[in-house]
């Protein structure tokens, strides 16, 4: 049989025309911003903008390049404090021994995002920036209880990771200002932390993830954090980890538990699932999180996905 | 600043002055101007991995670059790695292996496996599928590169089937 090609022809993607600014500093990427604002946009890593602009969902008038600034990549820890550079690109948070031994969730988030080549030249400091709410960093940001920094015009400002993202796409940023870094605090030696993701294929965007740290002593949560992705218009530091915090879970408590998240999810629909699908998705990870980390298999029947 | 930009980079060990627009991506400048075509164009927004090259030892979606930020950089494309012999193992196992059809995703499955092979020779096959699953393929159905590029790691550890 022929091989009929019955599809419309796709048009070649391509951005549309712009100016572009290779940054010499920090301060000359802030003048910049500061001279064209919201015409203009930062390049890091390139891994979300440039599609974006092939796409012509953006078309920037001005593009200023920060990629060649190397004082924003590293990962540096001093005094309890993790701090990581706006540039650090994904495959440095993989091979990086400070993020191993003081944010291990972040190893382990990083090896779904994408594929190796995207790896290779996406940075955090752009996913945060980004904020697309079925990205992975973002949520390990709330779940790490991490603080945004960023310079604009008028200095530094320091931001909650929960203050920090709006909606989707959105942020605190304003149109002036730079991400620079992130600060975490080092997490406890006995602290835990669970992560997955639920994807058509690996290294796509996540259906519904859960990036989860948590203490657990004497059999029983003393701290857990959950961090929800591609739950709603950004990611979510779920409150109903409380219910399961100083009590011994059984199957009632996390039913409780699944119950309150299920009210504080307002997942989107789209061509991956619907939100149906995407809040029962979620409570399938809730209940694998918490076997996993109270190491009680008994508790994950029936949760299947 | 709309205006074209001077770079100078290296490409396949060659240095290249080019005067390019802004707008212009690395795939393009390499296909368009300096009639590189090995280096195959699919999606234009990063999922195939047809145009897989590397920058600076690692590889890339040169669709998802600038070609301005290939200034001072060194790329190489799969006519680097072909001419050089880098791979003449790896395309032979292709070859034998029958792991290509149409042929469009192989330059963008080489630079992906090779930079595989060259991180560690002892690969299992979950290793290969997760390394190259940001490539893909429409004919193969994936099992023969898979195989082929597990025999060249055999091979290159000593350890031939």
């Amino acid at each position: 049989m022929p091989i009929v090609w019955a599809g419309e022809v796709t048009p070649k993607m391509k951005a549309s025309a712009f100016a572009y600014a290779r940054a010499t500093s920090v301060a000359n990427a802030l003048e910049l911003l500061t001279a064209h604002g919201e015409k203009a946009k930062v390049l890091s890593g390139g891994q979300s903008l440039l599609p974006a602009m092939n796409l012509r969902l953006i078309a920037p008038e001005l593009v200023v390049d920060i990629s060649e600034l190397a004082e924003l990549r590293g990962v540096v820890v001093k005094g309890g404090v993790l701090t990581i550079g706006a540039l650090t690109r994904h495959v440095d948070l993989l091979k990086s021994p400070e993020i191993a031994a003081h944010a291990p969730l972040l190893r382990d988030a990083v090896t779904h995002v994408a594929h190796p080549a995207i790896r290779n030249r996406g940075t955090i400091g752009g996913s945060l920036a980004q904020a697309d709410p079925a990205s992975e960093l973002p949520a390990c940001m709330l779940t790490l209880g991490a603080t945004i920094v960023v310079c604009g015009p008028s200095g530094e400002r320091r931001i909650a990771a929960n203050q920090f993202f709006a909606g989707i796409y959105e942020t605190a940023l304003t149109p002036q200002e730079l991400l620079v870094a992130v600060e975490l605090p080092v997490i406890p030696k006995s602290s835990t932390h669970f992560f997955h993701e639920f994807a058509r294929r690996h290294g796509d965007y996540a259906i519904v993830g859960l990036a989860a740290q948590a203490l657990v002593k004497d059999g029983q949560f003393a701290d857990l954090r959950l961090g929800f992705f591609a739950v709603g218009d950004r990611p979510l530091l779920a409150k109903s980890a409380g219910k399961l915090v100083d009590v011994a879970v059984t199957p009632a408590v996390l039913a409780e538990a699944s119950s309150a998240l299920n009210d504080e999810l307002d997942p989107l629909e789209d061509q991956q699932a619907t939100p149906t699908m995407r809040r029962h998705l979620a409570k399938v990870l809730l209940t694998r999180c918490v076997s996993s980390l109270l190491a009680r298999p008994d508790l994950c029947t029936g949760a299947s996905a | 600043m709309t205006a074209a930009v001077a770079i100078s980079l290296s490409v396949n060990g060659e240095r290249i002055e080019a005067n390019i627009l802004p707008r212009l991506n690395l795939a393009d400048f390499l296909r368009e101007h300096l009639k590189l075509t090995g280096t195959h164009v699919g999606c234009e927004h990063g999922v195939c991995g047809a145009c897989t090259v590397r920058v600076n030892g690692d590889i890339v979606r040169s669709c998802l670059m600038l070609a301005v930020q290939t200034h001072n950089a060194t790329v190489e494309t799969i006519e680097g790695l072909s001419d050089s012999g880098e791979i003449a193992d790896l395309q032979s196992a292709f070859r034998e292996r029958n792991a290509l059809q149409c042929g469009f995703c192989t330059p963008g499955m080489l630079m992906a496996a090779q930079d595989l092979l060259k991180q560690s020779a002892s690969l299992d096959r979950e290793q290969i599928r997760e390394h190259l699953s940001g490539n893909y393929c429409r004919c193969t159905g994936y099992q023969a590169i898979v195989d082929a590029i597990e025999t060249t790691a055999q091979a290159r550890s000593g350890r031939l089937p």
